[in-house]
């Protein structure tokens, strides 16, 4: 009753000791509620954690390795990580208790507390034995296994002069992350390997290869050991991929039944695009047409000039036919080489499907067919086969001292071999040239990602405007975060 | 007389025996279970001096909380049927009055807290009940109510010599009840640490039962506030010897 609203809780015995204690949710003392309820069931006292010897560090599962210190707030961390059940109760402290280092247990201590009944609270402290048990990590058994952890590799080559369709083909590679898997990449003189740990994992990557370039692959198999009582053989599996030696650019003779399936397209023709199928286009009649991978390894044709041999010419006028296909526009152009300026007075017309893009002052490439030196089995079996003067491939720009690039491509970390060395002159102007292709080219681009440069982030600012017109990758194309200690990266 | 102690058993594994039995100092109800342990324990104790009867109330086990009574009657729900009324009119004493109470509150164990002479009732019970209650157990009938609760059979359990109520029954409500039902009272629990005394104990005047998880500090409590076993000899003689005189007589 409450009389005057005042009211006394009355004193009840606790069931179990008799002493006097006001009535809670369980009618016990708190001395004999912490004597029957054990707030620290669930958890377990015992435990493991896996630690690799070699590099010393700590398994996290699944499969993530920490480095750490004995003792240290990141053992702490992750020993707690590996106990099952303190999700139900209130970690309030957590410390190591010293043990001797050779007797691989870590002791810690942990203060919990959980509500029990309805409003009381416990604490309890308790100590948790781990057993520090070895395992090799992952990276140390390929280390201590070595060359011979590989079990296939896939053997990339490209039959050309430069480097350039391995550069995008690293790009594409990064931005897949189609490396993940391999053991090792080593550079070899006209390609690269790629080491696998099982045949799987290399068929994964031929088969990515096969959908981003135009590939033919063969398979080989060495027997290593076998044992013939219980039928164990162990192989070394090889793959063999040659990429189409054809790059964009590229100035082709089709070879004649190929023309003529494509309804006489041709013959000369420039590959205007290499991915998984190449793109050929017809500058006179501006038609183009897509080569499947096997329909180009049935004939196997390779390119009549390649782009080393581009030579720049000033266009000196345009007249338009009319036609046009896509963005190209027919037109005839007058045009003169660069270098003859001030030597001769030699001029060139010629059909291009460049018209759409050319106007008279600017400059192009192409190649000079008059004054060049090809192989004639190259364009035998055509009749009436009338090569023009030059043929023209591309607009481009003054060759200026550009200031810094604001942007930077991730590398892959490759093992060069013996007798290739990386980063001579002519690498460095190939790359040079695709870097190039890829600020003048947004559909390339679109396979690569393209990083911020941090460090060229002041050069922006002053430099703002482009006074020389020249196609740069507008900023919202580039990625933020490129961590310079990632690997080694280079412009 | 022999000096006895509360007995502790258990119903089918339940400790909740106030559910399934109803004592008073002239009869004991006790629900008919699957096994014949429940029933011995009672009959072991109380069969020399009083009828113990197996019985159901419209055909539910949970006699004790559909039936109030006390030496005097006992007042069954509106849904009991006429056989189990003809059965509990033949086994019980010729002095104890059997009615039928039609109220809409039909757990009449857990709304009506009596001993002989007075008795708990739940606040909402209706004016006939009332009277029907006071009229058969020749009770003085008391609305109130426990710690709050409506259920004073639930929350409260006493006899002639004195009474356990809910332990977060507040001491000024203690005195209100002690002064109005003229018995000693105390705050207590039973089947370790449960509040609900009414269906952890059944008592009368010389013997009580308890649930079989009641720890032995609960079950000196009880007696202690009962007066019974060995606690207060001489008083228990000197205070019960009407009842005793009654049992005997029987």
């Amino acid at each position: 009753m409450e009389i005057g609203g005042e009211t006394t809780r009355s004193m009840i015995l606790c069931c179990h000791c008799g002493t006097p204690i006001e009535p809670n949710a369980a009618n016990m003392c708190m001395n004999c509620i912490r004597g029957r309820v054990d707030i620290t069931e669930g958890i377990p006292k015992k435990s493991t954690v896996y630690y690799c010897r070699q590099c010393a560090r700590y398994l996290q599962p699944p499969k993530f390795w920490l480095v750490a210190e004995l003792e240290s707030k990141e053992l702490l961390g992750l020993l707690i990580k590996r106990l099952r059940g303190l999700n139900k109760v209130k970690l309030i402290d957590a410390s190591f208790k010293w043990t001797e280092p050779h007797s691989r247990r870590i002791i810690v201590r942990l203060t919990i507390q959980k509500e029990v009944f309805l409003n009381a609270i416990l604490e309890d402290s308790f100590t948790v034995e781990f057993v520090v048990l070895y395992q090799q990590c992952e990276r140390c058994r390929r280390d201590a296994a070595k060359i011979d952890a590989w079990q296939a590799v896939v053997q990339v080559r490209q039959k050309v002069e430069h480097k350039r369709s391995f550069m995008y083909l690293e790009q594409l590679i990064l931005k897949h992350g189609a490396h993940e898997e391999a053991l090792g990449i080593k550079q070899m003189s006209d390609g690269i390997d790629f080491f696998f740990i099982s045949k799987s994992a290399a068929l994964k990557f031929v088969s990515f290869l096969q959908q981003v370039m135009p590939i033919k692959h063969k398979s080989s198999e060495h027997l290593v050991s076998h044992d013939p009582k219980s039928n164990h053989f162990r192989y070394k599996y090889t793959f063999s991929v040659d990429i189409a030696p054809v790059c964009k650019d590229d100035l082709v003779c089709l070879p004649l039944k190929l023309s003529q399936s494509f309804g006489g397209l041709g013959p000369i023709v420039i590959v205007s695009r290499v991915s998984q199928s190449i793109v050929v286009t017809d500058p006179t009649s501006l038609r183009h047409a897509e080569i499947a991978p096997n329909v180009y390894w049935r004939y196997g044709f390779v390119s009549l000039m390649n782009s080393r041999q581009l030579v720049e010419y000033t266009i000196l006028d345009v007249e338009h036919t009319g036609e046009t296909s896509g963005r190209n526009q027919g037109a005839y152009i007058t045009a003169a080489k660069s270098s003859d300026f001030g030597a001769n007075d030699n001029v060139v017309l010629t059909r291009s499907h460049l018209g759409g893009h050319l106007s008279s002052g600017d400059i192009s490439v192409g190649y000079d067919l008059k004054s060049a030196n090809y192989n004639e089995a190259l364009i035998e079996g055509h009749k009436h086969l009338e090569l023009e003067d030059c043929v023209l491939v591309k607009k481009t720009y003054p060759r200026m001292n550009r200031r810094r690039r604001k942007w930077k491509l991730k590398s892959m970390v490759v093992d060069a071999d013996e007798q290739v060395d990386r980063g001579n002159d002519r690498e460095e102007l190939d790359r040079e040239q695709f870097l190039r292709e890829l600020e003048q080219d947004p559909e390339l681009r679109l396979g690569v990602n393209i990083y911020k440069d941090p460090a060229a982030e002041d050069a922006m600012t002053d430099a703002e405007t482009n006074p020389d017109e020249y196609p740069d990758i507008p900023l919202d194309e580039l990625i933020e975060g490129l961590n310079i200690e990632d690997g080694p990266d280079e412009e | 007389m022999q000096e006895r102690s509360a007995v502790t058993c258990q119903f089918e594994g339940s400790s909740e025996i106030g559910v399934f039995s109803c004592l008073t100092n002239t009869y004991c109800l006790v629900a008919s279970g699957g096994s014949e342990n429940f029933y011995s324990v009672f009959e072991a104790e109380l069969a020399d001096h009083i009828p113990v009867v197996r019985v159901s109330v419209s055909g539910t086990r949970i006699v004790g909380r559909m039936v109030a009574g006390n030496k005097n009657g006992l007042v069954l729900p509106d849904s009991v049927t006429d056989q189990e009324m003809q059965h509990m009119a033949n086994s019980l004493p010729d002095t104890v009055r059997i009615v039928r109470c039609s109220d809409r509150l039909t757990a009449l164990g857990n709304c009506i807290a009596c001993n002989d002479y007075v008795a708990l009732i739940h606040p909402d019970i209706s004016k006939e009940s009332e009277e029907v209650v006071a009229d058969v157990l020749g009770v003085e009938t008391i609305r109130h109510s426990i710690a709050g609760e409506p259920l004073v059979g639930t929350y409260s359990v006493f006899t002639n010599q004195g009474g356990i109520v809910h332990p977060e029954c507040s001491i000024e409500d203690q005195d209100e009840l002690s002064s109005l039902l003229q018995v000693p009272l105390v705050a207590g629990t039973v089947n370790r640490g449960s509040g609900l005394v009414g269906t952890g104990v059944v008592a009368n005047d010389w013997s009580a039962f308890c649930g079989l998880d009641t720890t032995g500090m609960e079950l000196e409590v009880i007696q202690s506030v009962l007066k019974l076993g060995s606690s207060q000899p001489s008083n228990i003689l000197g205070e019960m010897r009407a009842s005793i005189i009654e049992s005997l007589a029987n």
